[in-house]
């Protein structure tokens, strides 16, 4: 009898769930208060400080991060099954460079309050993707995505130029310097107010993506394979965008810009889990809510200032990568 | 009469407007019976194969199956009662064999259910069938053009399996009402594979599935058609039973060349120089 039993790889899964709490814990017991290093409880019982930094500060800023990891990780692993390509990552059809355009518009000429900037970075993230939809339709160009593909670049490209503009003209002492770190991304200032303006489109989005698990790889054959399985190939396909664009759009409007994790945790999640997506979805989510936390921590603890998260998120995603591409074998061969 | 399982009444198709390059097709195939599509190069084989999918829409004409206007079937019934098996797919993330077959089971399921056990099951018992059962766990960028080949007839096999748990398709049973796509199924193949594939449509056959195949082989073309579709650039394609399409001047003509069938120990054989 051949070996068809997926018991290995739950096993794995239900391993990495327990990593993932454990991190939370974890996380949410070290800081810089009282010194750098972990919160003792009994400090935490007592001193009224410690207790609203923790519930204040750390608590909404820990689900965050999770969440943040969690989202532009599925996101990631929806694109590259969607568009048939492991390069592409969550913010590639004008999401990203939106979201960045709208934030800078909002610090230069709105005063860049903490929630005119998210309402423009978020609002500038979705109309980047719709903009690129309504050129993907208009494109007389190869197959649909190219096409989207494509049409996301030229409007990436429209909002990085816009974005370069609005630079320019910001004030050097004071707006760019915010931009700055706005593009560098982090979640120092985090509140439960933001997290929960965000949090019923994050967790819906998270749970679409996590139902469709297993016909994500349907979507992932190519069209006419997928027609003649009889799969609604355009249907299902917007669906899925939509439930892994919009979280990443409001996330991105709080975070700034928090690069590679949806590039790379997708890749780490195949290498780990093959590549059918009914193990390596919610391998990813995991990996990539334990991999932002763990950058997270790092951001707040490391420095008395606070280090920009996407500074960390690259360093440490690209070398995890290079890491597993070079030492881990890949788990298929024979 | 029975009911044709697939009928195309007039059916005219061009990829640029005023140059259509189906013109007028009209044919029935009965079920349970092997139809091999003949033609040269761009006469339009494949077309036809998408047309049936329903991946094209015809300009002009109809197109039934089983009764149904193709265009009236909701995607998950007719992907429950047509198959493809494509020349080659591709794709760009490495999938063992069973998990890409598995994909199969599709349309069978409700709406976000995953495969369960008896699904994989039948996946298989479909790569037994074609004899690849030692390539389930294998990624499939490594097959060959050939093993290839195979899982994609496995794949076929799988998606048109009965719904019901313990449903098979047993000899003169169970296949009724199910049409397979096969599109130049040979073309990898060597000769024990392609032996193999022939035996494996035959049994098909009797178990009730209308098969429907472009083929450029005539010795394929000898031993499993029944019917042929006859494709010449231009003008409506000829349908008929094999002996009274499949002739030399036929062929000598759709492929301009001086062909000649002799008999050679009983069987026919296509001779061409």
């Amino acid at each position: 009898m051949l070996n068809t039993s997926y018991l290995p790889l739950n096993r794995s899964l239900t391993l990495l769930a327990f990593a993932l709490l454990i991190t939370f814990s974890l996380s949410a017991l070290i800081g810089r208060y009282p010194a750098p290093g972990f919160l003792p409880f009994e400090r935490l019982a007592q001193d009224e400080l410690a207790q609203r930094l923790f519930f204040n500060l750390r608590l909404p800023r820990l689900l965050t991060a999770l969440l943040l990891g969690m989202t532009l990780s599925a996101a990631g692993m929806v694109f590259q099954l969607l568009f048939s390509n492991p390069l592409v990552e969550p913010g590639f059809l004008g999401v990203s460079q939106g979201a960045a355009f709208g934030a800078a518009l909002a610090i230069v000429f709105f005063g860049g309050s903490a929630l005119v900037t998210q309402t423009s970075a978020s609002l500038f993230a979705l109309a980047g993707l719709g903009i690129s939809y309504l050129l993907a339709h208009r494109l007389r160009y190869g197959g649909w995505v190219l096409r989207l593909v494509l049409a996301g670049i030229a409007v990436s490209a429209l909002f990085s130029s816009g974005l370069g503009l609005l630079k320019y003209l910001a004030d050097p002492l004071t707006q760019l310097p915010e931009i700055t770190f706005w593009l560098l991304g982090g979640l120092a200032s985090l509140t439960w107010g933001k997290l929960l303006s965000i949090l019923p489109i994050v967790l819906v989005g998270l749970t679409v993506i996590y139902l469709y698990r297993w016909r994500l790889n349907l979507l992932a054959l190519n069209e006419q394979t997928s027609f003649s399985l009889g799969i609604a190939v355009g249907r299902e396909r917007w669906l899925l965008i939509l439930a892994a664009v919009l979280p990443t759009a409001v996330l991105i409007s709080v975070s700034g810009m928090v690069g590679w994790v949806g590039l790379i945790i997708p890749h780490i999640a195949r290498r780990l889990f093959r590549t059918d997506a009914r193990f390596s979805l919610p391998a990813s989510m995991l990996i990539g809510g334990i991999f932002t936390m763990l950058c997270d921590d790092l951001a707040r603890t490391l420095l008395a200032g606070e280090i920009p998260l996407g500074i960390l998120t690259s360093l440490f995603g690209a070398l995890i990568f290079l890491a597993l591409m070079i030492f881990q074998p890949m788990p298929n061969k024979q | 009469m029975t009911q044709p399982i697939l009928s195309f009444r007039n059916v005219t198709f061009g990829y640029q407007p005023g140059k259509p390059i189906l013109r007028d097709v009209t044919f029935d195939l009965r079920p349970g019976r092997i139809t091999a599509i003949l033609g040269p190069n761009g006469a339009g084989k494949t077309t036809l194969l998408s047309l049936t999918l329903g991946w094209l829409a015809a300009w002009t004409g109809e197109i039934h199956l089983a009764g149904t206007p193709l265009k009236s079937l909701a995607p998950q019934e007719r992907g429950r009662r047509m198959a493809l098996v494509p020349q080659s797919e591709h794709t760009p993330f490495d999938y063992t064999v069973l998990e890409y077959i598995l994909l199969a089971r599709a349309p069978h399921l409700p709406p976000l259910a995953m495969p369960t056990a008896a699904d994989t099951q039948i996946a298989l018992h479909a790569l037994e069938q074609v004899g690849i059962s030692a390539l389930a766990e294998r990624p499939m960028p490594q097959l060959s053009g050939g093993e290839h080949q195979l899982m994609l007839l496995a794949r076929a096999l799988t998606q048109l399996h009965p719904s019901r748990p313990n449903g098979v398709l047993r000899k003169g049973t169970g296949g009724e009402g199910f049409l397979l796509l096969l599109d130049e199924p040979t073309s990898h193949l060597d000769l024990h594979n392609k032996a193999r594939l022939i035996e494996i449509l035959r049994a098909l056959r009797k178990t009730g599935v209308t098969l429907l195949m472009t083929n450029h082989e005539p010795e394929v073309v000898l031993a499993l058609a029944d019917e042929v579709l006859l494709m010449e650039s231009g003008i409506a394609p000829q349908f008929g039973a094999l002996d009274e399409v499949f002739t030399a001047e036929a062929l000598s003509r759709i492929y301009r060349l001086p062909i000649r069938l002799v008999q050679i120990d009983g069987h026919k054989q296509v001779l061409w120089t």
